[in-house]
């Protein structure tokens, strides 16, 4: 399993990556950690003829931490979420989902903008993304910079809204002001294995319990990941309990349409949406910190 | 189109090795085959098995995973350059022979890769730390029983090198 | 851990002892040698172009692009290699089941090999093969075992008529009289999928042609008896014509790594072009057309029993799904007959079996050879007769297992076991569990709302191998020898070495053999070296497989070292002047009994039989090396006419008790404890057959909860990488307590017996003991493996239980 032959280019500069890609089109592409790309050229799926090495570029792996958001460069690596306690602290639901993506050879390497350009629809971070509706900045030689919302950005399994000649370079995760309770949970086959479903839900809840704010989603149920902010709006004023859950679980999975694979058929998967989008719910309005415990 | 090769310069167990690869040559392929470090694994080419784990800057990584032009100025340790010295084995290498932590051998050194930084990041493990820890690299031969033993044998207070050059063991082929 | 207190031990000074293994010194360092490291000066690389097609005709092959492209040296078709080659042929009579390495004419199966590209790299042989263009006629294809029996049914080897490449239906015993006689009766379908134990190395090849010795030198990741034989065979060379080199290390095998179609392409390859060939497999050619998928089968069973619980007779019917060509595969339905009736008093077994063909991958041997999925039959079969009669199963079995004191005990099939005493075991591993704590968790947790259940399984692990199975599937075949042997030398400087004649992958060899001769020599064993020699200078073997190796490795090594020490008290006793019965043996060194300052060392002994003839016994061959070659124990008869035989030497016997949960809304199950009794007699390294049986029991997980290899109808692979076909972690394989007894086997040396298979064989049998035990209440059972948590959620479902839905 060797991959097809590909010129290599490492990039010295982002515009000198815009360049090539704009020169190349969908010849060329961006890899950063490539633990998603370099199993698929092993296998000859995918075929690139110029790969543009994005990997070192000291302005795609900024990361800025303000009171209301994250800027994260696209390159910043998956194990900096999992190891930074400031990221932690401003981001719980991301490092929520960061445990689950793959084993640590996978995470040492992998990179947040990878996973998100990847769009497998199973996977953690572009769930995460879609619940918070981070915003997602590309950039192209001919049209500059342009933001798309991550509920936006993910058009269909392994398809996203990124052109043939554009780079993602940041992610811009909203930060919410309070006290917030996270929760994320997935069902795999195997530990590490991509979700058969997963769920992930970001609440923030007066003193009395009561619901004031959320965020929801469900991802390996259909062919993006799938957030609900209208479901979610219904939530707020509520006391979240096992039946309020599920029955906001079971509608929102109504309006999915899983896929079928061997491990999982589209029934199957459906019906573990609901369970996990139920748990992650109760979870979540069951935990209500000020500060996000640091999950074991 | 041209495919060029690329000269790279990686630091392999200490030693700056300048080469001049295809770009599609995987690190695995390059540590193997351009630097004859044969202790490094190809199990499944895809990412999954970890047989082919090595210590990248340090840290973990599938070296099937990537590209040995991505590597350009970076180190690498391998199962080869886990040992303290030529001739003594690690504390972690001593206790897999100690435990009784593999048998064919194939997954080992991407397991001893796991293992070391593990305990380099974590020096007293919990067995469900350990399992996490390994939970990349596959083994069919143990089922990971003494591979865990192995690894709380070799973090336990005041855990020694048990083994010498046995006498007439070592090298048995050829 | 080792019984200390079991008196078979406190005879040994090295046999039981804790040992680091001669071999994990190089494997900790990297410095193994794998056949994947061996570099040979211009070494050329294969890549295969795979048939896409379950059942086709090859219209055309146009390798024109493929040739031009630099780098490439060869384009090889079946048409050419074929002509110059012999087939492999099945272990049954079906002659015109031939298969060869490359397709010709038809391809049989999706993965087949069409064609082969040599190349400078390997990297570059993917390249030209790519630019390879083969055109297509697709045909119909079978893929259901059942549909394939048909007449009617698309035939994967027309000229052999039909699809059932073998069967028979044995009856020992009389069947029907005691069904008719039971006071009831039930029946059942289980289902073992297609899985494999899957090693983390691929299958890898390198052969090396030499012109002027005319020596084809092969170095190769093989675990397969005969190989050298059958390549030379198929190669049209003579049998000394080939020399496969053993010292290489294998990479794990359990079975799986018999891999003659790929050294008959390389082997051919290499003499061909007159540079050294490698095939190295890569993962999707090895999953998928690597032909080394295991048993694939359907079960139908009756069991007959009285109402207290006595089981009386089973009817078995087992149909194999073989897929497209047979190596040994069908034999896997031959070997469980030495162990039908499982540790179980059952008088009288019906066995219909039928090994059938389809469109799909070629199976292969796999671990346990057929004992495991069989073992899965014949548990789950006990497990419902306890609940069909509202007993306790761990009672059931003890009311119908063969008694301690029965031994040697004479199956219905023909074999005799040797020993045994499976409540002893049964009971160790219940109460290391301990069950009384197993039944009060399994309470707990189905008070927290989970299912939950206890499994057990009480299963034989014939060991020592035979070729017994071979005569008694094919007649025509009259073979009853199955050999291994030992060389041992002691050098001019005292140290000692001895040679094996075949490869190991993982089962510890050098350091099987080491402590055997150390203890006979009465020598450290850690002095003592241990080679593989290559098949031109290695005496007899027959591989590492069934388990048999502790017992005829051990068994011919302690032969030749006994010789040896028998000569060295005979010089001693020549040069004492007494007789050799005066004397005692001791660590080397030899003395009158009587007199112990009268003696002679080690050194002494060793410089008279290497420098002083003078000195030696009349008539006595100078130096000190002795070989040992001997035939399995009990083994040497052919069939009797109703098929009875005796199939293995030696019976180990496991019992697994397990606690499993079930969370009712995923259907995802969760192992929380995990003991496993265990006999194979004596222990040589108890460090590694504790190693192989939690080995063992991982790859039985696998089998029960993950592994399968799926076809869709169109009979493409669908879980053909390491994605989709899911080898258990160290996050699904629970941590295992073995407990160990011991009943020496009177057959051998030490009393050992074999065990390279425990774990796998009454694993999966365990599993799904604990599975139903956990389902029984909400009124679900699942009889088919794996059992992922799809499945459990459809048996939920189906069964009504509310969270399922």
């Amino acid at each position: 399993m060797k991959a097809a032959p590909f010129e290599y280019i490492r990039a010295e500069s982002l515009e000198h990556v815009l360049e090539r890609l704009s020169q190349h089109g969908m010849d060329a592409k961006a890899i950063a950690g490539g633990q998603s790309l370099v199993p698929m050229m092993a296998m000859r799926l995918a075929r690139p003829t110029v790969l543009l090495d994005i990997y070192r570029l000291p302005e795609l792996r900024q990361v800025n931490i303000e009171p209301d958001r994250v800027r994260m460069g696209a390159t910043t690596r998956q194990r900096a979420i999992e190891y930074e306690i400031d990221l932690h602290k401003a981001l719980p639901l991301v490092r929520d989902a960061v445990r689950w993506v793959g084993h640590i050879q996978t995470r040492n390497r992998g990179t947040v903008g990878g996973s998100l350009v990847h769009a497998d629809p199973s996977a953690e971070l572009p769930l995460a993304a879609t619940v918070l509706n981070a915003t997602l900045r590309l950039r192209s030689q001919a049209d500059g910079e342009r933001q798309i919302p991550a509920q936006e950005f993910f058009l269909g399994p392994m398809f996203t809204a990124t052109a043939e000649t554009e780079c993602l370079v940041e992610i811009e995760w909203p930060v919410w002001q309070g006290a917030v309770a996270t929760a994320f949970e997935e069902t795999a086959m195997r530990h590490g294995d991509f979700a058969m479903a997963s769920a992930a839900c970001q609440l923030q809840l007066d003193e009395d319990g009561i619901c004031r704010r959320a965020a929801f989603g469900v991802g390996g149920v259909d062919g993006t990941p799938r957030a609900f902010p209208e479901l979610a709006r219904q939530l707020v004023g509520q006391r979240i309990d096992e039946s309020v859950a599920r029955e906001i679980a079971q509608i929102a999975l109504q309006q999915t349409e899983p896929g079928s694979d061997l491990h999982a058929d589209a029934d199957y998967r459906r019906h573990l949406g609901v369970v996990m989008l139920t748990r992650v719910l109760l979870k979540a309005a069951q935990s209500h910190h000020s500060a996000p415990a640091l999950q074991h | 189109m041209s495919f060029s090769p690329v000269n790279v310069e990686i630091k392999v167990n200490g030693v700056i090795q300048p080469r001049t690869v295809e770009p599609r040559t995987t690190l695995v392929d390059f540590l193997r085959d351009h630097l004859g470090l044969t202790g490094t694994h190809v199990g499944c080419e895809h990412g999954i098995c970890g047989a082919c784990s090595v210590l990248l800057d340090g840290e973990p990584v599938r070296s099937c995973c990537m590209f040995a032009v991505q590597a350009d100025g970076m180190s690498v340790t391998t199962v080869e350059g886990l040992a303290p010295q030529r001739g003594c084995l690690s504390k972690m290498q001593d206790a897999f022979c100690e435990t009784h932590a593999l048998q064919c051998g194939y997954c080992t050194p991407g397991m001893l890769i796991a293992c070391h930084a593990l305990v380099e990041r974590t020096p007293q493990p919990t067995e469900a730390q350990i399992r996490d820890a390994i939970g990349g690299n596959l083994c069919r031969c143990t089922g990971y029983q003494q591979i865990v033993d192995a690894v709380k044998l070799a973090t336990s207070p005041g855990y020694e090198v048990k083994s010498a050059q046995a006498k007439g063991s070592g090298v048995a082929h050829g | 851990m080792v019984d200390p207190k079991h008196p078979a031990y406190k005879a040994f000074k090295y046999i039981g002892r804790s040992r680091r293994a001669v071999e994990h010194r190089r494997f900790v360092t990297g410095q193994g040698h794998y056949a994947a490291d061996v570099v040979q000066p211009g070494l050329l690389h294969v890549a295969i172009v795979a048939s896409p097609y379950a059942s086709a005709r090859i219209l055309s092959i146009d390798s024109s692009a493929a040739l031009a492209l630099p780098g490439v040296h060869a384009v090889l078709t079946g048409e050419e290699l074929n002509s110059a080659i012999s087939p492999m042929l099945p272990g049954v009579d079906a002659p015109k089941v031939a298969r060869y390495p490359l397709a010709q004419g038809v391809v049989r199966y999706a993965g087949e090999w069409v064609v082969a590209v040599v190349a400078e790299s390997r990297a570059l042989a993917e390249d030209a093969s790519e630019l390879v263009c083969i055109e297509y006629e697709q045909t119909p294809h079978a893929v259901d075992p059942e549909a394939a029996m048909a007449p009617d049914a698309p035939q994967v080897h027309p000229a052999h008529g039909g699809n059932i490449i073998w069967h028979r239906k044995f009856t020992w015993g009389p069947v029907d009289e005691h069904f008719a006689a039971a006071e009831h009766q039930l029946s059942y379908r289980v289902r073992w999928a297609r899985s494999s134990t899957v090693p983390i190395e691929t299958f890898v090849a390198t052969c090396s042609w030499n012109d002027a010795t005319q020596i084809l030198d092969v170095w190769a990741s093989i675990q397969m008896p005969k190989y050298p034989d059958l390549l030379a065979k198929c190669l049209h060379l003579p049998g000394n014509g080939v020399r496969v080199h053993y010292d290489v290390d294998v990479g794990g095998s359990y079975g799986v790594k018999r891999g003659l179609k790929h050294t008959i392409l390389v082997g051919f390859l290499a003499r061909k072009l007159g540079r050294p060939v490698r095939f190295l497999e890569d993962r999707l050619e090895n999953m998928r057309g690597g032909d080394m998928q295991g048993p694939d089968r359907i079960f139908d069973v009756s069991f007959a029993f009285d109402g207290d619980g006595t089981v009386r007779s089973m009817r078995m019917r087992a149909i194999d799904d073989i897929g497209a060509y047979a190596g040994r595969s069908p034999l896997q339905l031959g070997k469980p007959v030495g162990a039908i009736v499982g540790p179980y008093r059952i008088a009288s077994v019906e066995y219909d079996a039928y090994s059938v063909m389809t469109n799909k991958t070629p199976q292969e041997a796999v671990r346990g050879f057929g004992q495991a999925p069989t073992n899965y039959a014949i548990e789950t079969g006990i497990d419902r007769i306890a609940r069909y009669l509202g007993m306790d199963p761990i009672e059931l079995r003890r009311k119908n297992l063969i008694d301690k004191d029965s031994f040697p005990y004479l199956i219905p099939s023909g074999t005799y076991y040797d020993s045994g005493d499976y409540e002893a075991v049964m009971d160790k591993a219940l109460a290391a569990a301990p069950y009384g704590d197993l039944l009060k968790q399994r309470e707990t947790l189905r008070a927290q709302g989970l299912l939950a259940g206890i499994g057990v399984s009480t299963c034989l692990e014939p060991s020592g191998g035979n070729s017994a199975f071979e005569p008694l599937f094919n007649p025509k075949n009259e073979t009853t020898t199955w050999m291994d042997s030992c060389l041992i030398r002691i050098d001019l400087n005292g140290a000692v070495t001895a040679l094996m004649g075949t490869s190991t992958a993982g089962q510890a060899h050098e350091t099987l053999v080491s402590t055997v001769v150390g203890e006979v020599l009465q020598r450290e064993p850690d002095s003592i070296r241990v080679l593989h020699a290559d098949s031109l200078n290695s005496l007899p073997s027959n591989s590492p497989v069934g388990s048999r190796m502790a017992i005829m490795l051990g068994g011919a090594a302690a032969g030749a070292a006994k010789i040896l020490r028998d000569k060295l008290l005979t010089i001693a006793a020549h040069n004492l002047e007494v007789a050799k019965d005066a004397l005692t043996y001791e660590d080397g060194s030899v003395y009158l009994q009587s007199n112990p300052a009268r003696r002679m060392s080690w050194d002494a002994l060793v410089e008279i039989a290497h420098r002083k003839y003078h000195c030696m016994p009349e008539g006595m061959e100078p130096g000190l090396q002795e070989k040992f070659c001997w035939e399995v124990p009990s083994g040497g008869k052919m069939p009797t006419e109703d098929g009875r035989v005796q199939m293995y030497p030696c019976h180990s016997f496991e019992s697994h008790v397990v606690l499993a949960s079930i969370d009712q809304q995923t259907g995802k199950t969760h192992l929380h404890r995990y003991v496993v009794g265990h006999d194979c007699g004596v222990m040589i390294s108890p460090d590694v057959v504790h190693g192989m049986t939690y080995g063992g029991v991982a790859h039985g997980l696998g089998a029960a909860l993950l592994e399968k290899f799926a076809f869709s109808e169109e009979g493409q692979l669908l879980s053909g990488t390491f994605m989709d076909y899911l080898l258990p972690s160290a996050q699904e394989v629970p941590s295992i307590t073995i407990v160990d007894h011991c009943t020496p086997s009177p057959l051998t040396e030490f009393g050992q017996k074999g065990s390279g298979e425990a774990g796998y064989l009454g694993g999966p049998a365990a599993i799904a003991s604990a599975i139903n035990d956990a389902l029984a209440p909400v009124g679900a059972n699942i009889d088919e493996l794996p059992m992922t948590p799809q499945a459990v959620w459809r048996a939920l479902r189906a069964a009504g239980v509310k969270e399922a839905q």
